[in-house]
């Protein structure tokens, strides 16, 4: 956990719309407001389509935001040029590792070459004995054989390849990791690996990660704190046990209620919540801290009424 | 309690490029009347080629090379392909894991769910329609008389899937087999198609065999579990003999690397080392050998036959053989026996 709780990336007032003023108009990302602390793990949940990717690809600066500002150290990069040296500059602190360890490697080279892009981007070593150090030192990192570093990623199994991602992801030393649900296509067996590796290099190298996923019983295992995305916008933002424990948007109670749990007794005695998706919103609700760190979506009276 | 089906020491081959992959390596079960078995297992293991060969829909190069399917007792790899054809949709019937591979995005849902009576039954096209609409009003889908002439895109991901299972459930099967229905799905949808599945089992008497590789949802569906592990099953019990007491280690590995709510922050997630074998040449010995924290030597040299726990429940690790030495299985599965004393069965 963050000590000092010193904030690494400040979202505020987030919005990426898609097709604006077209009748398929998507607003992906609507209104968003949150810190993210240095060395925490930052848990972002909710069902398909609510819009997680979309933030996590937004503050990469994959997209330029519609509204609002992202702060990075202090900085505000949601401006800065897609091509300029500011924003290689920020690439180097800041990476992303996917969902899918099939499609997010090119098949066409090899692993070397994979991770050793981003050392060749920003020039990070002086010859090719240097690189290959480098590639080995971060495959031996995430546990797989650095003799294995001229092959091709079909040669790999899935939890391997999401090793290679996240191998790639580390070349560069960044601060900041956004993990958009890197262990949905895998093997429980194999999830527990990836996320044991992801804890001892987070421990290590001080990292800071956005962790995005649906499946919520690994979130409250890996995340210090918990935001909740429905439809575009954070319903509910706590710690990890906070959220568990004292869920108060009826949207994370419904999504609560539907985890399935290892054990029969318990599932034998589960009701399901279900929530009303027809009128989710009403126009005098924002996100506001209710309690000490825990933070809901709802309007002013519902916010008075847990002082 | 009748066994409406019986699969027997069934073997699965593949013809590839690389040589034969021996996918299916001796797997035996039933199925008792009315109720649900799970198969549980990581991918790979064979889940869905097992259930595949029960209605023979193996791809081109997969050949049953041993074994007897039995329904009511007679040997469906005995039948002809009329035969299979009649029972295929009608008797026995299938839901996959993507509604959108399952459905024809060309045509009407209705004429989708009307489809298996006009083929396997003498009835009217009218009465069809009719009784699909009936059905899709039992899976939830909200108004369907209005949206008989919908196209599948014109539906959300959770009421396709919806749409798959009336598809399945129309002609009212004997036997439902649905493979990881509800892995591509949402938490949220996925806990209101569970709850469908069982309401309907209730209501048509159906049998089920539910394919998943995710533990809670087994918890959550299964009379009983089967577990499988490179083409084999290792273990199989009753839901509460699988959850709370497991004898395999391959199942100590997959209870054991789920976090429940309660894994405390800070304590590290059980991980199985490595990866499955490869199955063109699988390992003489048991294949889970070399990822198991508790193998002996013998496990290297001989694959270990079923040890019998209690009444219905077996596994097959020689860490059940009276000869091996004892073992103290990892901390979370000791809990899970507690519990176990607790509803009253006995640990070996
Ligand atoms: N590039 C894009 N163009 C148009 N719509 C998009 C684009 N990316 C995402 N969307 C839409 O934005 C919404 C949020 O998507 P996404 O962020 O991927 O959700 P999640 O990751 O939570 O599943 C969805 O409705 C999705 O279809
Ligand atoms: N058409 C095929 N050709 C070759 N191998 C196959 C074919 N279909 C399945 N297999 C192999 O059979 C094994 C079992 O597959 P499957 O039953 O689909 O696993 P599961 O459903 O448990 O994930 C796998 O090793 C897979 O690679
Ligand atoms: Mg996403
Ligand atoms: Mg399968």
């Amino acid at each position: 956990m963050a000590d000092e709780r010193k904030v690494i990336v400040s979202v505020k007032n987030l919005k990426q719309y898609f097709n604006i003023g077209k009748p398929n108009e998507v607003k992906a990302v609507d209104d968003v407001s949150f810190d993210i602390y240095k060395g925490e793990t930052f848990g972002l949940v909710g069902e398909s389509g609510s819009g997680k990717s979309t933030t996590g690809r937004s503050i990469i600066r994959l997209y330029n935001p519609t509204d609002g500002h992202i702060y990075f150290n202090g900085q505000d990069i949601s401006k800065i040029k897609s091509h300029g040296p500011k924003m290689k500059e920020f690439r180097r602190e800041m990476q992303m590792i996917f969902q899918d360890p099939y499609a997010s490697l090119n098949p066409r080279m090899k692993v070397k070459d994979i991770i050793a892009e981003g050392l060749d981007v920003h020039g990070l070593v002086k010859n090719d004995d240097e690189r290959d150090k480098r590639v080995r030192e971060l495959l031996d990192m995430v546990n797989l054989n650095p003799e294995h570093m001229t092959r091709y990623p079909y040669e790999f199994s899935g939890g391997q390849r999401q090793r290679i991602g996240i191998a790639r992801a580390l070349a560069v030393d960044p601060q900041f990791i956004i993990a958009d649900e890197p262990i949905s296509a895998l093997d429980v067996s194999i999830q527990a690996q990836v996320v044991n590796l992801m804890q001892d290099i987070q421990k290590k190298q001080g990292l800071t990660y956005l962790f995005i996923a649906h499946d919520l019983s690994m979130v409250k295992y890996i995340s210090d704190r918990i935001a909740v995305m429905y439809r575009g916008k954070i319903v509910e933002l706590a710690s990890a046990d906070e959220i568990y424990k004292n869920p108060l948007h009826p949207y994370t109670q419904s999504l609560l209620s539907a985890i399935p749990v290892p054990d029969p007794e318990i599932e034998v005695k589960r009701t399901r919540i279900d929530f009303d998706h027809k009128r989710p919103f009403e126009d005098d609700q924002r996100l506001q801290e209710v309690m000490p760190g825990h933070f809901l979506y709802c309007n002013d009276e519902k916010a008075a009424s847990f002082k | 309690m009748e066994k409406i089906l019986e699969v027997k020491d069934l073997h699965v081959d593949f013809d590839t490029y690389n040589g034969v992959v021996h996918a299916i390596r001796g797997v035996s079960f039933h199925l008792n009347a009315g109720e649900t078995l799970a198969i549980v297992g990581e991918s790979g293991s064979g889940k869905s080629i097992t259930v595949r060969s029960i209605l023979q829909l193996l791809a081109k190069n997969g050949t049953i090379s041993k074994g007897e399917i039995l329904y009511h007792g007679d040997d469906l790899l005995q039948k002809s392909t009329k035969e299979m054809d009649d029972i295929r949709g009608n008797k026995i019937s299938m839901i996959f894991q993507d509604p959108m591979t399952s459905l024809d995005p060309t045509m009407t849902i209705g004429k989708q769910v009307a489809e298996p009576l006009l083929i396997h039954n003498n009835v009217s096209k009218k009465d069809a329609l009719k009784r699909a609409e009936e059905v899709l009003r039992l899976v939830g889908i909200p108004n369907p008389s209005a949206r008989m002439n919908d196209y599948p895109h014109q539906f959300s991901g959770g009421q396709r899937q919806r749409i798959v299972i009336a598809i399945a459930i129309v002609d009212y099967p004997e036997i439902l087999i649905a493979d990881e229905p509800t892995t591509a799905l949402d938490v949220t949808v996925q806990a209101q198609i569970i709850d469908l599945l069982k309401e309907l089992q209730q209501k048509i008497g159906t049998s089920i065999i539910f394919i998943t590789h995710d533990l809670g949802v087994v918890a959550g569906i299964a009379d009983r579990v089967a577990v499988m592990y490179a083409g084999r099953f290792v273990e199989y019990g009753s839901v509460n003999d699988i959850f709370y007491n497991p004898q395999h280690p391959y199942t100590w590995g997959l209870l054991d690397s789920m976090p429940t709510l309660d894994t405390n922050e800070g304590s590290r997630l059980h991980s199985i080392p490595g990866t499955p074998p490869n199955l063109l040449n699988p390992p003489e010995g048991d294949a889970f050998a070399p990822r198991n924290a508790y193998a002996m030597e013998i496990d290297e040299e001989e694959q270990p036959p079923f040890f019998k726990v209690s009444k219905n429940h077996y596994a097959a690790t020689w860490l059940l053989h009276p000869n091996a030495p004892k073992v103290t299985p990892p901390e979370g599965i000791m809990k899970r026996f507690a519990k176990y004393e607790r509803l009253g069965g006995n640990v070996k």
